[in-house]
């Protein structure tokens, strides 16, 4: 006999506290709704907060995809994904558009997403304020009467010592021209793929229990400067392996003398393209390489 | 003593569509959503109102009955067998106030709006309502909403229009409003905003 657990772990009370926060979360795009974040069997930093979204709204009809810095191979998306086809026995998939709930842990897919999907992304410090002000009624104070300088002085200070505002990842956003939120550490290219989004934006911390959301067709503004306006940012370069020009890249080291290459982030996203690409007659010779997935 | 009608068939997975449907109601203003799985409930609670009643009912959530509801003993055993949610009879301190008269309803403002710093501590108002699709058209733009969006629920609260928009004013406090019938939820938060003839 195996142990059986409720549907998707979670007992039901934790679920529906988690769901009143959720439908809070967004009545009140970008605000921070405090949670009783339960203890998860991974450590955090793992993405529990991600995960008891996910279990919370996961239903037996839905088709789940995992993804860790784009790549639905790491270990991280491996058990998480694992964990639900377990405890839920959902169906899982790699592929974007097969996916009704998408769990991310710092990248939104590079496959533009649709109306019927929802992505949960794990978020390790979801105030944006945190590093500028310590204290939690401090930042809620901050909240409430939109004070929201200090974020403006952090990035001129950017300008001011690097020429450039130099923030890369979690790069604060305003929501519906009220919130400032972290979008969690997503590469700043990512940024504009969450303004007037068809799909809802959920988001889990779980050492930090809060949960927050941008509702679906919701403007999403990457903070900036007149004079230093926002600019996304990826390497000047094409994927080594599907050649694509427009997709966030990886860096990856494949010696010990220097030698890089610069790859997909998305590996369905990548993995997609050179299936196409096979019949191409001059891709043939990639494609032997690239016929791993999907069997 | 009269006997209780039963809740769901089956608790996890009718509450998790339900939440489903209440989830996409909430995130698409004025959209209606298909509720499948509906309990019977004690009259005057319908049944869609019932099914969110039992998927976001518990002891943590005080809740407060309209004087329609609250004067049939069985709707408050209903809801405290089923959910164990405690029923109050202050506004003001409830998380969800059920609501089968909404022409006959007290004020938004009676109901918690949140304070500036933790705006999330507000009510949701569940109107049970006779129709989705023939009332007065409404039209709200904002989040979750691709250009304009029309609600047509009836009956709806006396000066609705008004109401709404002193609601609005209040962001991000305010309360957040469900409507349920026959089979299907339609949902109002705060962040919408009314366009239009009023």
């Amino acid at each position: 006999m195996t142990v059986t657990y409720n549907f998707a772990y979670l007992d039901e009370q934790t679920k529906r506290m988690i769901r009143r926060a959720i439908l809070k979360a967004i009545a009140i795009p970008g605000y921070q709704v405090p949670f009783a974040s339960r203890e998860m069997p991974m450590p955090y930093g793992w993405g529990t907060g991600g995960v008891q979204v996910t279990a919370a709204i996961l239903g037996p009809t839905d088709v789940l995809k995992v993804i860790d810095q784009g790549s639905d191979d790491t270990t991280n998306a491996v058990s998480i994904r694992k964990f639900f086809g377990r405890t839920a026995g959902v169906r899982t998939t790699t592929r974007t558009a097969e996916a009704t709930v998408i769990q991310t842990r710092h990248r939104i897919p590079e496959t533009p997403l649709r109306e019927n999907q929802v992505i949960v992304f794990q978020v390790p410090i979801p105030e944006p304020l945190r590093f500028l002000e310590p204290r939690e009624t401090g930042t809620r104070r901050m909240h409430a009467l939109q004070e929201y300088g200090l974020v403006h002085v952090k990035l001129y200070e950017d300008i001011a010592r690097h020429g450039h505002i130099a923030t890369t990842y979690a790069y604060p956003v305003k929501v519906d021209g009220r919130y400032v939120m972290d979008p969690s550490p997503i590469p700043k290219f990512d940024n504009p793929k969450m303004s007037d989004s068809p799909a809802l934006q959920l988001f889990g911390a779980g050492r930090e229990k809060r949960i927050y959301a941008i509702p679906p067709y919701t403007r999403v503004a990457s903070l900036d400067f007149d004079d230093h306006p926002f600019e996304r940012w990826r390497h000047h370069c094409r994927c080594a392996l599907c050649g694509a020009e427009e997709s966030f890249l990886d860096e990856v080291i494949t010696d010990d003398h220097g030698s890089r290459m610069f790859v997909c982030s998305d590996s369905d996203f990548c993995e997609s393209r050179r299936g196409e690409a096979t019949t191409s007659p001059e891709a043939v010779s990639l494609a032997s390489d690239t016929e791993t997935h999907h069997g | 003593m009269a006997t209780l009608s039963p809740g769901f068939a089956d608790p996890v997975l009718a509450a998790q569509a339900t939440f489903r449907g209440v989830m996409d109601a909430v995130a698409r203003p004025c959209t209606v959503v298909p509720l499948i799985d509906t309990p019977a409930a004690p009259p005057p609670l319908c049944a869609a109102a019932a099914a969110i009643a039992l998927t976001l009912f518990d002891h943590d959530a005080p809740v407060w009955l309209d004087p329609p509801l609250a004067q049939v003993s069985d709707v408050a055993a209903w809801i405290r067998f089923h959910t164990g949610a405690p029923i109050v009879t202050e506004p003001a301190v409830a998380a969800f106030a059920l609501v089968s008269d909404p022409a006959g309803l007290r004020p938004f403002r009676d109901f918690a709006a949140g304070t500036l710093e933790n705006p999330d501590t507000s009510a949701t108002l569940i109107l049970q309502v006779t129709t989705l699709e023939d009332g007065p058209a409404l039209d709200f733009i904002g989040p979750g909403v691709a250009g304009r969006a029309t609600l047509r629920a009836a009956p709806l609260p006396n000066g609705f229009a008004e109401q709404i928009i002193a609601n609005r004013a209040l962001f991000p406090r305010g309360v957040d409003l469900l409507f349920a019938t026959r089979g299907s939820v339609a949902a109002l938060p705060r962040s919408a905003t009314l366009v239009g003839e009023v």
